[in-house]
């Protein structure tokens, strides 16, 4: 059961990602260089937060041409695991590996805090350690976290609960109010059709161990987990 | 040589806040007949082509695969000789 770590220029989260899977799960990590054309024998890739390539241009917009990530694609769509965290996410929407893409904060500030996150679906393979309507603390770290879809795009993700998590209140109001980005339906965020690529702006792997004072991100690394291990034998 | 100036805006009905910002800032300094400011960007490239139409066909592609972002960014560009 081994997991991989992309690495690109500029990501800054990977040690976190590592140590989650390394010593968290207690499981076989490794990392991917940008440059990889063959990923070698992982059964769960993890893009990490970061400024990939400065964010020049746009986020994502040039670390998703890199070799790695056309792999990354086909382990995809063999049904491979892909979640991509905070700059991870922006990557795989400029990759089209998800729907929509991540705009400038409408409040213009870069955010950096602890926020509460309603779990809308836990029937996938990354959120099934939680229940549907949990209300969970992840840090956030964005200044680009604004998520935005077509409208019909919208419509169709939420009538498939593609819509994994939403910014909240610590009480679990979802609204205007309690929508720190000015996310479409305070998505914070959401899986593909076939439910084996996720992509989320909130930080599992800086909430995965207690010893940092939050530890409800861990549930996402655990769900993957038992999933691989129900998958894989 | 070719001179190719791309501009790449978010699309229409995509807020842009950096633009209210802008013509708030320009609101509070007395310009206030500007009722919207949309902020983009603009890429000047210099191309070593002398073929215009090629040049052009070119221009599409880097903004279709890189310089813009279809699903919320629509793009414009002249080219120019250099």
């Amino acid at each position: 059961m081994n997991w991989g770590v992309l690495l690109f220029p500029g990501s800054n989260c990977a040690e976190d990602c590592f140590h989650a899977v390394d010593k968290i799960l207690g499981k076989p990590v490794k990392y991917l260089w940008h440059k990889d054309t063959d990923l070698g024998d992982v059964d769960a890739i993890i893009i990490p937060g970061g400024f990939s390539y400065g964010d020049h241009l746009r986020p994502g917009a040039i670390a998703h041409l890199s070799p790695a990530m056309t792999a990354v694609k086909e382990f995809a769509a063999a049904e491979g695991l892909v979640i991509g965290i905070c700059n991870g996410f922006q990557i795989l929407t400029e990759s089209r590996m998800l729907p929509g893409s991540l705009l400038q904060n409408r409040g213009l500030k870069f955010l950096c805090q602890d926020q509460s996150l309603k779990v809308d679906n836990a029937d996938t393979p990354f959120t099934s350690e939680y229940a549907s309507g949990d209300v969970v603390g992840f840090p956030i770290a964005h200044n680009e976290g604004n998520y935005y879809a077509a409208p019909d795009t919208i419509a169709e993700m939420e009538a498939n609960g593609q819509i994994l998590f939403r910014y909240c209140s610590p009480d679990g109001e979802v609204s205007d109010g309690t929508n720190p980005n000015g996310s479409i339906n305070s998505i914070a965020g959401i899986i593909n059709r076939t439910g084996n690529v996720v992509g989320m702006m909130p930080h599992p792997e800086r909430s995965a161990d207690s010893v940092l004072g939050l530890s409800d991100g861990k549930g996402v690394f655990v769900s993957m987990l038992k999933h691989l291990e129900a998958t894989h034998g | 040589m070719l001179k190719a100036i791309v501009t790449v805006m978010l699309k229409k009905g995509i807020f842009d806040p950096q633009g209210r910002a802008v013509q708030n800032g320009l609101d509070s300094i007395g310009f206030d007949q500007v009722k919207k400011v949309r902020v983009g960007k603009q890429l000047e490239m210099d191309l070593e082509m002398t073929d215009m139409a090629t040049a052009e066909a070119s221009v599409h592609d880097m903004c279709d695969k890189m310089l813009a972002n279809p699903v919320v960014e629509s793009y414009s560009f002249e080219i120019k000789e250099a």
